[in-house]
């Protein structure tokens, strides 16, 4: 309608992302790439897309940076209320159906996929949930445009009742795999494991390529920058 | 149902039940920058060698740079399709005139030619952006860039590609000493360019998807030509 009047509708940042997760022995690993691009511009190059839900859950974002930011902004606060009231640890399921009832209601126009990973008193959880509103509960799984490229790490070396190490290794390589092919993902990889003991949130990681060391030498005499006086 | 009803109907997004149209898309854009500068005895052409299509890397080692005769290279970035036919095209038209007049075509007369051959395809244009760099009859350094159709200029320095918004300033004020007071204007020599050439482009890589991987620098000297290669970032 306005496009038709001559005004553009504002663009939501939509970013390249390589997001991952699997289950492995103790829990969950969560993975996640830092680059944020608008368009062919890489606009953050150290941003954080594994977002807190509740002290066991975590969820990683790909899509419209905003979207993904608010929608579990939001049900880590329903979370919260919602095991106040219940004064019960929160249940992945709990977060799972708040996040994809939320994301069915605005059918699609709220661009957030999402991977959703935590620990609760029925064992260690993991679900992809699309901006459509669909899930899937899977032992590993990859979200957003680098996913291919992590999905053909994870299916070439992923098992059942993986160790700690391996594990956080086999995630690593998955989004380093994403970061390498990938144009839209970059820069580092953020971890998040979630045990039953606890989560330890690793960030970085690793950085997957160093920066380039400059070689000149750029620096103003005083007086450089002219002034209106 | 006509189709002003329809419209009627569906204000908004009136495709629904009205024809479809197609279109023919020759083209693609395979990113890339590159970049020239000129000094007073020698001319540096440096481009990455990053070839990719969408969120697509089709090769990480594809040099954007082309000898055109001994003392003249082409850089060229845009659609690859395109690049290798004009650079055939270029050295079809290089070796007839060198069989015609017994002798190479100068800096000067390629840089007149390739505008002359991009402004021959001027409605259904070769998607190139280049940058010709050599050594003129005087023996001075030679920079001219071209859009896809042809229109060219002489520079000193230019900066071509996905990433040359983000290169020309920082050129304008290293190498043209530009939006400075005071400044002293010393002469650029070939070390100082090429430590510039590789900075600007790591700092490229840092912002552009499409720059990366690495990065072929040619400089030309009236005495010959040195070339360097220079890893970058690949993500």
């Amino acid at each position: 309608m306005f496009a038709k009047k001559g005004i553009q509708a504002a663009k939501a940042r939509k970013t390249g992302t390589t997001i991952a997760g699997i289950v492995f022995k103790d829990g969950i690993i969560l993975g996640a790439d830092t680059r944020a691009s608008e368009g062919t511009f890489i606009a953050d190059k150290n941003c954080s897309k594994i977002h807190y839900i509740s002290p066991n859950m975590y969820c990683c974002g790909a899509g419209t940076a905003a979207d993904t930011e608010y929608v579990t902004r939001l049900i880590s606060s329903k979370i919260e209320l919602h095991s106040l009231t219940t004064e019960r640890k929160p249940r992945v399921v709990a977060a799972l159906t708040m996040l994809k009832q939320m994301l069915f209601r605005y059918q699609g126009y709220v661009g957030a996929y999402l991977v959703l990973g935590g620990v609760d008193s029925t064992g260690p959880h993991l679900y992809t949930v699309h901006a459509r509103g669909s899930s899937d509960k899977l032992p590993y799984v990859t979200m957003g445009s680098g996913s291919l490229a992590a999905m053909a790490v994870f299916e070439d070396r992923y098992h059942v009742n993986m160790e700690l190490d391996e594990a956080k290794q086999l995630v690593r390589d998955a989004i380093a795999a994403g970061i390498f092919n990938d144009l839209g993902s970059g820069s580092n990889v953020d971890l998040c494991v979630i045990t039953k003991d606890g989560t330890d949130y690793i960030r970085p990681f690793d950085e997957a390529n160093i920066k380039g060391v400059r070689q000149g030498k750029y620096r103003y005499k005083r007086g450089t920058t002219g002034l209106y006086t | 149902m006509a189709a002003e009803l329809k419209k009627a109907i569906y204000p908004e997004n009136a495709t629904i039940g009205l024809p479809t149209q197609h279109r023919f898309d020759p083209y693609t854009l395979n990113g890339g920058t590159i970049v020239g500068v000129a000094g007073d005895n020698f001319a540096i052409l440096a481009g990455d060698t990053r070839l990719s299509e969408g969120f697509m890397i089709h090769s990480r080692d594809t040099s954007k740079i082309y000898k055109l005769t001994e003392k003249t290279f082409l850089g060229t970035c845009g659609f690859q399709g395109d690049v290798l036919t004009l650079t055939r095209l270029l050295n079809a038209r290089l070796t007839m005139y060198e069989f015609e007049h017994r002798k190479k075509m100068s800096s000067t007369a390629i840089s007149q030619m390739l505008s002359t051959v991009l402004y021959y395809r001027r409605f259904f244009p070769y998607y190139t952006f280049n940058i010709l760099a050599g050594i003129d009859t005087d023996g001075k350094g030679c920079i001219y860039s071209y859009d896809a159709v042809g229109n060219y200029e002489k520079h000193t320095y230019h900066a071509s590609g996905t990433a040359s918004s983000m290169l020309q300033p920082l050129l304008d004020n290293q190498v043209g000493y530009l939006n400075q007071e005071g400044v002293r204007r010393v002469p650029l020599t070939i070390d100082k360019a090429r430590t510039l050439i590789k900075d600007v482009f790591i700092s490229a890589t840092e912002r552009d998807m499409y720059t990366g991987d690495s990065l072929h620098i040619v400089t030309i000297t009236s005495d010959g030509v040195t070339e360097d290669h220079f890893p970058l970032r690949r993500d």
